[in-house]
Parts: C-alpha cells; structure tokens; sequence
C-alpha cells in the first residue's frame, strides 16, 4: 500500500487551523444539545419576563451612567442576564472538561502536539463562542421586549463578551481543577454561581447596596463578575469602563495563568491525581 | 535493547528506558525498560494492575515521567513533547468519540489537532474510513455504531495523521469475540502494510501469538521481555497462559481469561 505524505503544518498556519478545530467542535456540540441551548436561553428569559416584571415596582433605579435618562427595571438588569448566561456557560464548559479529563476525551485533545496552554485557551474560546450565540439569541428576544440598545451597541459589546466569556471561562477551569467538591453541578450553583450572580452589580446598582450594607458593597467591588457585568453594561452603549476593563483583564491574567498550570502535566493537578491499572 | 547512539534513521517507534513512578507511596512502575522497533508488533501483557494504564499515561504526557526516559521515534516525550507526539498514534481503553458528532466530524477534529487543514483531513478522513470498512457510514453518528466500529473508527483516527507509533490500551476490552479477532487483526495487518511499530497492551493471553514479542509486566515490574518461545521455556510451561499464569502467580492472574 502507498503511503501518502500528510501536511502536518506547525506553524501559524497550523496553530489556525488546530484552534478552529476545537472551537468548531465546540459550536457543533452545543448545537447538538437542543435541551442545553433551552435551558440556556429559559433561564435568563423568565429572570427578564418575571423577576424582572415584578421587581420593577420596587426598585426604581435612578440615572446613572452610563444611562442618560431613567431606564426600565428591564433595562438595566439585561446586562447582568448577559453575564448569567455566560457564566453558566463557563461554568458548564469547565464542568464538562473535568469529566472528559478522566475519560478519553480530554485524553484525546491533550495527545495533540500543540503546547497545552493553546489547547486550553482555544477550548475555553470555544465555550466563549458557544455564550455569544446564547447572548446574541437573548438579546434578539429580549428587543421583541422592548428592550433596544442603540445598534452600534450590538457591536461594540461583541469585544466585551469576548474577553468577560474568557475570565469566566478561566475562572471556572480553574475552581473546578483544584476543587473536588464542585465536581457536580448542585455545588458549583451554591458555592459558585449564586455568590457571584447575587454579590454583584448585576440586579441592583452598587450605590442602592452601599446604602444597605456597606460591607456587602465592598465584596460586591471585589467581584470580578461586577466587573464583567459593567463592562458589559457601558459597551452595550458604546462605551468603555476603563476600570472594569483593567479589572477583567487582569483577572483573566491571572486565571488563565492558574489555570494552566492545574493542566501542566508535571506540576498541576494531573500529576497528584494517580490511577489505577 | 535501548541503543547507545541513535543512527540516522531512528529504528525505534518506542523507547522506554528506566521508567520508575509512583503515586504517593504506591510504587506503580518500577525500572521499566523496553523497546518497539519500527513494524513490530510487541505485546504488553499483564494482570490488571500492573501499571500498564500508568505506561500509557506517561507516555502521552497526562503527566511526566520524573525518572526514566521515554522516546517516540527518539524524540524524548518530556523535553520535545511536540515532535514526539507528532509521531504518536493511541487508542484509549474508555471509548473517546464525540458520540453525537458523525464519524467524519470526529476525524476532521482529530485532524485538526495536528494541524491539517479542513479540506485535506475530509480526503484522509475517508481514505482511514475506507481502510477500516466504514466509507458508507462516514456521515452518520458515532451513537448508531456497534461497540466494534467505534473501535475501528478510533483506529482510524489514531492512524489519520500517519504516526509512526501506535499504542493500544485493552482495545479490544467491551467487545465480542469476532470484533476482538477482527480489530486485533486489522492492528497487527498495519504493522506489516505501514511499518507502525505497534504496543499491544492487554490483560488477555489468547489474544497473544506463540511467536510474538512479549514485555511481560507485573506489580510494575518487567518480569520477561521476550518472544513467545523464550516465556514458554523460562516458564517451564507449554502454553502461555500456563505460562503467564505461572509467573504472575495466582494473586495477579485472577481474571486471565
């Protein structure tokens, strides 16, 4: 039998090619997973069509940027449901690689000659991509519900959806690598989703929560998901936070770092964990 | 078996040379040494337990072997991972296809891994489909698959991007006996066809030829490293799984089938 020569390419070439390879995988399987996109995209709806609805008549939200005129209770918890969903989103890519790490899967993408780190930041980047087509649908729906962002805001939010979906994505790698407990996802919605989504700028600005409990208002500032949901909240008009962009960022540095190492075969977590056989 | 000076056409897929690792305090692999040349087909063969799954863990960087060497086609799989597993082809015990993903898909994934570009890994994807008697089926989901064919297929895909190295780990666990004989034939058919040098790993004498290269492994440890005839005669036995039932004693040999 001849043998044909393949065109292994190791270069930028190959480096494209490796990361549109898993990032496609990743687009085609949430797409296979009809109950998964529903449950993705129910959750945040009844939080806009009844917590939203109802709460409205409580809390009045004054004018605050980047708001130029008083807004809709809807209105300004939409950018906190964006960030929900993308952090149920990170939070289930995360889940998903700690099981396939003890099955083939993972074992399968690790065989690939790429270094690790690349491997890691492109399937963290393919879950990214899986929250915008979730966020995009979302944000379809919701300006049948009369919630409209100006058009250039559909835009400029495209850069802050990016980098929010990567900190998370990178945050949840890594507290579902180091910690064993949040192995199944009743924990990780205790421990991890309902502090982050609750302690944040997401449903009630931070000065109503300065107001309440000024002790709360500092953890609140300390959340990196706050931070996610404001960068989100001043792109979708067209405008940049300089401080929750240095404050995503950043934390996107350090996870993503973190993270890698728990993948690092002779250092993280692979190495501690033995196997039978 | 491990040689001094590598000639310039590395005739070694495998080299493992002085493995020693350990979970905690339990010793998982101890000295290990062995060697598959290129178009050889060399049988790993121990009770469950024996550190075979730890081999195949190190040898595929799920983490690093602290002691020892191992060597894919020379390169070191430590200090150059990438041309290492480059030239490395496996089959995992537990099934690892995308079972919602058609049989294509999952091999234009794998392809991409190494960097073949789309187009290219389609016409390999139905050449290594062909190869294992699945052509028709390449659009069809992994999930409508006999236990067999998603053997073949993940045999198929270990294969698409040419390596030079193949590791099987109990590939033929889960399946019947005319899946067994027919993937264990397709296997020991590509060493000869390609010149795949070819580690074999199970827990099951029959699937062993009188006259194949056989590392016997146990509690870690190479107990033989040798072919079928020379087992027979340490052994003082006239069978192999006499044999093998022999020198892996009745704690290890439990479940020899």
């Amino acid at each position: 039998m001849s043998v044909e020569v393949i065109a292994h390419r190791f270069g930028l070439a190959g480096y494209a090619t490796c990361f549109a390879g898993i990032a496609w995988r990743e687009v085609l399987r949430f797409l296979h997973q009809r109950e998964r996109f529903l449950a993705a995209l129910v959750r945040p709806l009844v939080w806009l069509f009844i917590f939203a609805a109802g709460f409205r008549q409580v809390l009045g939200v004054s004018i605050i940027p980047p708001y130029q005129t008083y807004v809709l209770y809807e209105v300004f918890v939409t950018p906190g449901l964006v960030g929900m969903i993308q952090l149920f989103n990170a939070m289930q890519t995360s889940l998903s690689m700690v099981h396939d790490r003890e099955t083939g899967v993972m074992r399968t993408l690790l065989l690939s000659p790429f270094p690790r780190s690349f491997l890691l930041i492109s399937k963290l980047a393919g879950g990214v991509f899986v929250s915008l087509l979730q966020v995009y649908v979302f944000l379809l729906i919701a300006y049948f519900w009369e919630i409209e962002l100006p058009i250039i805001g559909y835009f400029t939010v495209l850069p802050a959806l990016l980098i929010c979906g990567l900190m998370l994505g990178a945050i949840a790698l890594f507290m579902s690598s180091v910690i064993k407990q949040l192995e199944n996802f009743a924990g990780v919605m205790n421990f991890v989703i309902f502090p982050m989504f609750f302690a944040s700028s997401a449903l009630y600005p931070l000065w109503r929560i300065k107001e309440a409990n000024p002790l709360l208002y500092e953890i609140c500032r300390a959340n990196p998901f706050t931070h996610a949901v404001e960068l989100i909240r001043f792109a979708m008009y067209g405008q940049l936070e300089p401080v929750a962009l240095a404050v995503v960022l950043a934390f996107t540095a350090v996870f993503l770092t973190a993270a890698i190492y728990a993948y690092n075969p002779s250092k993280g977590m692979l190495a501690r964990r033995g196997e039978a056989g | 078996m491990t040689p001094a000076l590598r000639p310039p056409a590395e005739p070694y897929a495998l080299q493992v040379h002085g493995l020693t690792h350990r979970f905690g305090q339990n010793l998982a692999l101890d000295n290990v040494s062995l060697a598959v040349p290129r178009g050889a087909f060399v049988v790993l063969l121990g009770p469950n337990g024996a550190g075979k799954s730890t081999l195949f863990a190190l040898a595929t960087r799920l983490y690093d072997n602290v002691s020892g060497e191992i060597r894919i086609l020379g390169h070191d799989v430590r200090r150059q991972p990438m041309a290492a597993l480059k030239n490395l082809g496996v089959v995992f015990q537990s099934r690892s296809l995308d079972s919602d993903l058609s049989l294509q898909q999952n091999l234009i994934y794998h392809a991409s891994l190494h960097g073949i570009a789309r187009r290219e890994a389609k016409h390999h994807a139905a050449r290594a489909l062909a190869k294992v008697g699945l052509a028709e089926r390449a659009g069809e989901k992994v999930r409508a698959l006999s236990g067999g064919q998603a053997r073949r297929v993940e045999i198929a895909r270990a294969l698409l991007h040419e390596p030079t190295c193949l590791l099987l780990d109990e590939a033929t666990a889960g399946l019947d006996v005319a899946s067994r004989e027919s993937v264990l034939a397709m296997v020991r058919g590509l060493v000869t066809e390609r010149a795949v040098g070819v580690l074999w790993a199970t827990h099951l004498v029959d699937e062993v030829d009188a006259e194949d290269a056989i590392v016997l492994l146990h509690r870690g440890r190479v107990l033989f490293n040798g072919r079928g005839p020379a087992l027979l005669k340490l052994a003082q036995a006239e069978s192999l799984r006499t044999a093998f039932l022999r020198l892996v004693g009745k704690d290890g040999g439990g479940d020899v089938k």
